[in-house]
This record gives structure tokens, sequence and C-alpha cells, in this order.
């Protein structure tokens, strides 16, 4: 049995020798940084034209996350390739002729990608924060209020939780170009046209994103958004079981299936 | 020391691999032949625990792969080439699988050294031509010092000087008392290389022996005749004495005999008894790749057939030039071992026909 380090080690050594990692990550972080700061200088002038209960549940964390919606995709497309390019190039194989214990193998990349994303999902919920914040001029909150440091890191952890639930799905459908032509479309299009339409909009809350991103509200039901049924941990919670049984699916895919 | 015993590999309805038992021992090379999709490499992915038998079961040193104590560095293997991340550059490459069995960074410059890549050792793998991949992936497989090796046609792409390299270097990790399972579609390379044969076709051992004795077994030696030139009496007078003395006689295309049944001095005594004389007389064994083909006649999935081109060309239309099918130059059977005679001066058989034996619709 290949030791637990040994195995953390070489997965770090393959993230790291990677550029598509370098260029992922970065994008995720300057994608939502630079948006979510365009936003709030858009906001502030526009803060008037608002509407009366937008105006009353204005939550200005919330609005410095706002880039997050394009930034994830980027997190997303980290997540997928970490996973599949092990398949596409074959890599597998060798890989798991190294590490005959699958499991170790594939919980051992995801703990060292997981926490590499959580890391650069922190890092941009930090900046993300403080520059929108200074750019929303006297309409800003500060980390020292009530539930803000919460929504802060909670920004990071649903940045990093994307980029897992995002593995998990690779090593379910073995293919990065699979997984991503599902995950893009439905985080980017699919998730977001669902939750304005009426019926579909109960179900859609429950989806990873939109169930997650309420951690990253202060104001509850932020910007005249519908009441949800459930708290910002709630919320984490059901983005959680989804993670969980994304990363599920795929240790039972990769223990069952031919590598 | 691999043993696998009864295995079995089934995809849907296709059975890859059917009832395989065999031993690859330590100390020799073990060659692993079959033509393409015979299962070959399904084999040795089930060895390595990649895909899992539907019957059967193949063990290392005793236990199945993937409850081997630190696999890396008790088995090494070369599956394909091209599993490599191509981003990556070939010393990242390999850091990652020496981290994994907690190999020291130097073994990786080390092995970047014997399989001659260390000038590229920085490059990405991506730009890597079939046979630097294969180098690689041989490196791969050396990195942890194992006692079992399992190269999946390490020659693949390989030029000549290669070729050899990897040759001498199965037979030294095999004469280190290693086990070294090689698996290849060439025959003669396995010739050359392995001590050991074992043949499959369809996913079913046609051969488990030694090569010498496969090549004892499989090839039948004949001797080649050839008297002069422009006598064509003297070379039915010795076939007539050859075939009253019980050998079986053959006419060559060039105008040789092949001599089955005789022992070489005989057919001299009975050549000289006849008063013939001999331009040539050697001694040939009949091609491994011949035998081979023939053990594997009846299990290649993919045949070729002629290209006709029928919907391409427009039919010949005679006494049309240009058309007509051009006089196809006669192509001697050549063996495919051994040395025989060159062809006297003016009349070898590789030359393109002389301008005078072109027909005149084809000019």
């Amino acid at each position: 049995m290949a030791a637990a380090s040994a195995v953390l080690r070489s997965e770090w050594t393959k993230i790291r020798t990677v550029s598509s990692t370098v260029w992922t990550l970065a994008s995720a972080l300057l994608v939502t940084v630079a948006m979510s700061a365009a936003l709030c200088a858009l906001m502030r002038s526009t803060f008037d034209d608002l509407s009366e209960v937008e105006r009353a549940t204005f939550d200005p964390t919330f609005v410095s996350f706002s880039g997050m919606m394009l930034g994830q995709l980027a997190m997303v497309v980290f997540g997928v390739l970490v996973v599949g390019t092990e398949y596409s190039s074959g890599m597998i194989r060798t890989s798991l002729a190294a590490v005959p214990q699958r499991a170790a193998f594939l919980f051992s990349k995801i703990a060292v990608a997981g926490a590499l994303a959580l890391a650069v999902g922190l890092a941009t919920s930090f900046l993300s924060f403080f520059l929108g914040q200074a750019l929303l001029g006297e309409h800003r909150t500060s980390i020292g209020e009530e539930n803000v440091l919460r929504a802060v890191v909670g920004g990071g952890l649903y940045m990093g939780l994307i980029a897992i639930f995002s593995m998990g799905v690779a090593a379910m459908l073995r293919s990065s170009t699979l997984s991503l032509g599902i995950l893009v479309p439905f985080f980017f299009l699919i998730s977001q046209i669902l939750s304005a339409v009426p019926k579909a909009k109960e179900v859609a809350r429950y989806f990873p994103d939109q169930a997650g991103s309420r951690i990253m509200q202060v104001v509850p039901d932020a910007l005249g958004s519908e009441k949800a049924p459930y708290g910002p941990w709630g919320g984490l919670g059901i983005m959680l079981v989804w993670v969980a049984a994304a990363l599920l699916g795929g240790w039972l895919v990769l223990k069952r299936r031919d590598a | 020391m691999i043993e696998a015993i009864g295995l079995t590999k089934r995809y849907g309805a296709k059975t890859a691999v059917y009832n395989l038992s065999f031993q690859v021992r330590p100390g020799v090379v073990t060659g692993f032949l079959g033509p393409n999709g015979s299962g070959k490499s399904t084999t040795m992915r089930m060895i390595l625990g990649l895909d899992r038998p539907t019957a059967g079961s193949v063990t290392i040193g005793g236990h199945p792969f993937p409850q081997l104590p630190n696999a890396p560095r008790q088995v090494g293997a070369l599956l394909d080439a091209k599993a490599v991340h191509g981003g990556r550059s070939a010393r990242n490459h390999l850091l990652s699988l020496a981290q994994l069995a907690g190999i020291p960074a130097q073994r990786v410059d080390e092995v970047l050294g014997v399989v001659g890549l260390q000038e590229v050792a920085r490059q990405r793998s991506k730009g890597f031509s079939l046979g630097m991949g294969q180098r690689l992936g041989i490196a791969a497989a050396l990195l942890g010092d194992p006692q079992v090796l399992l190269f999946d046609e390490p020659v693949n792409g390989l030029d000549p000087e290669g070729i050899l390299w990897v040759r001498n270097l199965m037979r030294k990790l095999a004469s280190e008392g290693r086990t070294v399972f090689v698996s290849s579609h060439l025959m003669s390379e396995m010739a050359l290389t392995a001590d050991h044969l074992i043949v499959i076709g369809r996913g079913q051992l046609l051969a488990d022996m030694p090569v010498r004795e496969f090549i004892a077994a499989n090839s039948a030696g004949f001797a080649r005749v050839r008297t002069p030139e422009g006598e064509p009496e003297q070379r039915e007078k010795l076939t007539a004495a050859l075939t009253e003395a019980g050998g079986q006689v053959l006419s060559e295309p060039d105008g040789a005999l092949r001599v089955a049944g005789l022992p070489l001095p005989r057919i001299s005594d009975l050549a000289h008894g006849a008063d013939v004389r001999l331009w040539e007389l050697s001694p040939h064994q009949a091609s491994l790749e011949e035998a081979y083909m023939r053990l594997t006649q009846g299990a290649v999935d993919y045949r070729s057939t002629d290209d006709r081109l029928a919907h391409l060309q427009a039919p010949p239309q005679p006494g049309q030039p240009g058309y007509g099918q051009p006089p196809q130059p006669v192509i001697p059977e050549v063996p495919q071992q051994g040395w025989y005679a060159p062809p006297p001066p003016g009349q070898n058989p590789y030359a393109s026909p002389q301008p005078s034996d072109t027909p005149k619709d084809a000019r």
C-alpha cells in the first residue's frame, strides 16, 4: 500500500506541473474580482434607480461577490481538468498501475486539488469583498459587521466546493469534454434560467450553486430575491450533499469500471 | 513470477481473452506474441489490476496486483507510450511517479539518463515522438528497480538503434534475474529478444514454449539448389534424381529448386552422380515469421483484402494508350532468413524491367 502521504505528494507534483492549473485558478480569481468590482461600481452609481424592495434588502457583501457567477466557471474547468486529463491522456492507467488502491488515488487527488481550490477560493472572496466595498462608497459594509465574515469565508468555501463537485462529476463521466459540456451550461445557463421560471424555481433552489450561494448573503433574501426554505448554513449543507453524492458516484465508477 | 490461471475477459458479447493459463518465469525474457486485437494488451491490463477478469485470476509473486505491498517497487510497466499528460515535462511526469513509491528524485535523473532523455527532460512530453514516448514509458517502468517488468509493444516507433537498445535492455534485465514479459506482434523481433514464447490468437493460448523449441517445431529446413542457367535439361535431370532419392522438389520462381527431405551432402552426391553441375546449394530455414503466420492464421481479426479500386478507375479499354495494365515485374520469392546467392550480373530480379520489355501500349 502506497503511503497516503506519498500519494498526496505525487498528486501535488502532478497538479503544480501543468499549466492549466495556473490558468484556470488565475482566471477564477481575476474574473471574479474584476467582475465583482465592476458591478459594485455600477451599483454605486445606479443605487438610486433601484426599486424600494431592492434598496431595503440591499446587501453590499453579496453584491461584491456577483462576479462569482462567471468566475465559478473557471473553477469548474479546473476541477474537471484535474480529473479528466487523467482519462484523456491515458495517464490513469499509469497512475493506477502505481497506486492499485483506487480510493486512495481518487481521494488524494481530490484532497490536493480541493485544498488548492479552497485556498484560491478564499483569496478570491476576500479580495472581491474588500475591493467591492471600497468601490461601493457610502453603501459599503465592513468585515466586522454581523454575519459578514461568515459570508466572505462562505464565498471561498463555495468556490472550492464547486471545484470539488466538478471533480466528482468528471470522475463519474471519465471525460473532460463531456463533463464540461454538461457542467458549464448547467451552472451558467440552466440553473440561472430555471431559477427565474415560476414552478421550476422551487426545484432549482435545491441545485448546488443556488443553495450554496445563500451563504454569501448577509441580508436574508438579498436584493428582493426569493425566500428560500433554508438558511445560509442549510444551503451550504445542501451543496455539501451534492458534492458528497458526486464524489461517491465518482468513486463507485472508478472502483467498478476497468481503467 | 507472473501466473495466470484460466484468465477470461468478456466485453459484452465479445470475448477478448479466453481461459488463458501461463507462467512467466524470472531470469528469462518471455515474449507475448499475437496479432493485433488478440488480447495481449487486455491480458497486460488484467495483470496490472486495471481490468477485472471476468473469470480466472492472475497473480504476481503469489499476490493479486492490487494487494502487492508497494507495487511500484515490485512491478514496472510500460503499457502505452502516449499515456502521459502532454503538458507535463518528462522529468515531472517521472517525479510524480517516483514520489508515489518513495523513490528519491535522483533516481528520476538516473533513469532519464538510462533511456537517453536527459536532453529533453524538461520539455513538455506533448512534443515527443513515438520513440521518445516509448523511452519515457520504459523509464517509468525502470523507476522503482522492480523485479517484474511488463512492456507492451516497447519497440513500436523506435529507430533501429532504439530497437537494438531495447533488445539488449530486456536481455540485461532478465540476466539480472528479473521477470521480463514483453508483448509484440513481430515474430522476428521476439525471435531475437525472447527466450520463451507465449503465443495467443483471439484471446486463446496457441503456444507456450521456449523460442528454440518453437523454431524447431514450426520451421522446416530446406535446401536451395540452382543448376546452370540456360541448361534446362540439367535441371530436369537433377529433379528426377532428387525425387527418386525421396526428396520433395519444388520449383522456385527464379528457376532454383527448393528441396526438402534430403540432407545437403546427399543432394551434392546425387548431383555429382547425375553429372549435374551446381551453381548454388544452400541450407535454409522457413522463417519464424512464416511459422507464426501459420500458427495464427485462423486467429487474425483484421485481415486486409486487395484494394481493387473498382469504382475509382475507368475500365481499361483495349487499344487505348495509357490505361492498360502495366506489366507486373516478377518478384522472386526470397527466403525471409538466411543467405542466398546473388543472381548473375545482368539478371538482377530487383532491377526494374528493361525498356525493351515494356509493351507498346504502356508507353
